[in-house]
């Protein structure tokens, strides 16, 4: 079935479909990843606050790279880790565009970190989505600063030994510490409810944006079930059971 | 009739089945259907049991799933 | 108008503005300070942003971004930082993005030191950066030049959307001279840019990238980007001639080198010794041809570099087997005076 083959009788009312800011192409994310439900949440708030006119995209390096051909927006593609750099200067050059970056843990919290501590504590008026699954994915599963102690990953096959490897990184509780930020929060994606206040914490984001009060940045938390060698539900329980824990939930900074 | 109408784009579905445990009312199982990727996609076995809660599109990482649910006007209004 | 006597830094950053640069961003590095200092002074008060990022890298990742956004934009540095840049560069010159960087070359490799070098031809001329691009490469020998070829830069740059460099070294950038500057480029002469991410309003999505998993897409790309650059090779090639006619010797130097050229081709000529001087003013295109002419009647093609020999493998592709070839260099931001190349030069006539 398909929904132009559906033929839906008298009487009901569309609740739910696919936001006008993405585009008809199929993600390349593997079954399962969360990485699509961020996808569409971010065009969701697009289309709620208007701006797809003026909003710009910046697509990182990882398993997000395709994210310009999701969406029905202008986007860049940056180079790993430099997001935060290349949405300084689009929105440097252009202060009317609305300009949001993608970023996976690897591209923000380890090759990137500089250029996301420093658009932080600028203020820059942007906003960040950040997905933090714990792992490299695109590459192979290797070890993410997210990575936590005694996971397995392809390149900590006996498990993440923080003697040497160092401990999870948390980025947001380091970037709430700046005054620079507006907005920092984590949420997670995990199920139904949680979903729903990422929704929302990325309509505050972007909202921050539009009223022009700065640097926003939502982390939301998620699973890779291809390279957590699990199935969906399995990441997902995994991720509530080890990850969360890990990862408190909930707003880190809101500067009134 | 069910209060709701799920609608999966199979082409779209990737069978990763995050739907059918989402749903709180077993209306989603596996069909016995692939699609041209090969994917086992999703499908309302249940459809009956639909509430149109949306739950099952909230979760779907591939925004395969369209819900339509059943109009207040016609539908009994809870007190 | 009216001379002004200027720093090559201040002329470079005065000339930026002129043509046009709506964003400057930089990281702070001896030599260029004042090209720094002095963006950071007036740019903002022209109606531009100033910016100073974390680091180089953030720099022109910055820049990156804003000639995303369609504007004109620079970043200056001097040769460690030049090399954090190459990243960025490379994804600009993938991208097709428009943008100017001004490297002030000092001493290498490593940390090196501060003074006047030309040790970073490879790096500019022949890709520092990853993949097969090329950067348009001028080299000023003046602080005027400096500042017209500043313009010139934005102006090429935008024309093919192939990022584009200038070539200096700390002596040019300290060096105080006068300046007649040129004439502001009016906004509307600035070629439209309907590829900018300006959002995508009545029309379809722009996209910016330099990116294609597809071996036959990235192929095509590639094609196209060297379909650029044979038409910058055909249209764009500048140099500076003299006394090439009746030359026994012909010199071939840039920027600070080719300045000192031009002094021993002088002391030569006093001397009797028929000296010529071709000094390159694009390094890439590089000028093979007029090199080639100018070396069918002269016996020795002597290149001068502030460097082991860089340019000197471009002067041997043009020379080939017509005249010999040798080369003379400092190293390690020693500059010689023109007594001592006049030396060198002799050696070459009196065998």
């Amino acid at each position: 079935m398909s929904p132009a083959e559906t033929t839906i009788p008298q009487g009901y009312g569309k609740v739910f479909s696919r936001p006008q800011s993405l585009s008809d192409a199929p993600t390349t994310y593997c079954p399962g990843c969360l990485h699509g439900v961020a996808t569409r949440l971010i065009a969701e708030v697009i289309d709620e606050l208007g701006i797809k006119d003026r909003t710009v995209g910046i697509a990182p390096v990882g398993c997000a790279v395709f994210l310009y051909r999701f969406y029905n927006l202008d986007f860049v593609q940056a180079s790993h880790g430099r997001a935060c750099a290349v949405a300084t200067g689009l929105k440097r050059a252009n202060s009317d565009l609305m300009v949001f970056s993608y970023q996976g843990d690897g591209d923000l919290a380890a090759i990137g970190t500089a250029e996301t501590v420093h658009a932080a504590n600028r203020g820059e008026n942007f906003t960040v989505v950040f997905i933090n699954n714990q792992i490299y994915g695109m590459t192979g599963g290797e070890m993410a600063p997210t990575t936590l102690p005694g996971q397995r990953t392809t390149t900590t096959p006996r498990g993440r030994d923080v003697a040497s490897t160092g401990y999870p990184l948390r980025i947001s509780e380091m970037l709430a510490q700046l005054d620079g930020p507006r907005y920092i929060t984590r949420q997670s994606l995990h199920d139904a409810p949680h979903i729903a206040k990422s929704r929302k914490a990325l309509l505050t984001a972007f909202s921050n944006q539009l009223e022009g009060k700065g640097f926003s940045m939502v982390e939301l938390v998620a699973a890779c079930p291809t390279n957590f060698k699990m199935s969906p539900d399995k990441a997902n329980k995994w991720l509530v059971e080890q990850a969360l824990p890990a990862y408190p939930l909930g707003d880190l900074k809101v500067k009134e | 009739m069910a209060k709701g109408i799920t609608v999966i784009d199979k082409e779209r579905c990737k069978g990763c089945g995050l739907c059918i445990s989402a749903c709180p009312f077993g209306v989603l199982g596996f069909s016995d259907e692939h699609n041209s990727s090969g994917y086992n996609v999703a499908t309302a076995v249940a459809p009956e049991q639909c509430t149109g809660c949306t739950i099952c599109a909230q979760i779907c990482p591939d925004v395969a799933i369209e819900v339509y649910r059943k109009e207040k006007a016609e539908s009994k209004e809870a007190a | 108008m009216s001379l002004q006597l200027m720093r090559g830094n201040e002329a470079i950053a005065e000339a930026a503005i002129r043509a046009g640069c709506r964003c400057y961003f930089c990281y702070p590095i001896t030599p260029q300070g004042e090209l720094v200092e002095y963006m950071a002074r007036e740019l903002p008060t022209r109606g531009g942003e100033f910016l100073q990022a974390e680091s180089e890298v953030s720099a022109i990742n910055m820049v990156y971004g804003a000639a995303a956004a369609g504007v004109r934009t620079m970043t200056s540095s001097s040769s460690p930082g030049i090399s954090l840049k190459m990243e960025g560069i490379s994804y600009m010159a993938g991208a097709r993005l428009p943008g100017v960087i001004v490297n002030i070359m000092r001493g290498g490799p490593g940390l090196g030191n501060i003074a006047p070098a030309q040790a970073d031809y490879f790096q500019a001329t022949k890709g520092g950066g990853h993949g097969d691009y090329r950067l348009i490469t001028l080299a000023p020998s003046t602080v005027p030049e400096a500042a017209e070829l500043v313009m010139e830069a934005f102006e090429l740059s935008d024309r093919y959307r192939v990022p584009a460099m200038i070539l200096a070294d700390g002596m040019l950038g300290q060096m105080m001279e006068p300046v007649e500057l040129p004439e502001p480029v009016d906004p509307a002469d600035i070629p439209a840019r309907p590829w900018a991410l300006t959002g995508a309003k009545g029309r379809d999505p722009n996209v910016v990238l330099s990116f294609d998993l597809d071996p036959q897409g990235l192929k095509k790309m590639n094609q196209e980007l060297q379909a650029i650059y044979r038409q910058i090779q055909h249209n764009e090639i500048r140099w500076e001639e003299s006394h090439t006619e009746d030359a026994e010797l012909l010199l071939v130097a840039y920027g600070t080198m080719g300045r000192i050229a031009r002094t021993v081709a002088r002391l030569a000529r006093e001397e009797g010794i028929r000296a010529g001087l071709i000094r390159p003013i694009t390094l890439w295109p590089f000028p093979y041809d007029p090199i080639r002419q100018a070396a069918q009647s002269v016996s020795t093609v002597l290149t001068l570099e502030l460097s082991a020999g860089q340019m000197w493998e471009d002067v041997q592709l043009a020379v080939g087997q017509r005249a010999d070839t040798p080369f003379y260099g400092e190293l390690g931001g020693v500059v010689p005076t023109p007594r001592q190349i006049l030396k060198e030069v002799k050696r070459y006539v009196s065998s």
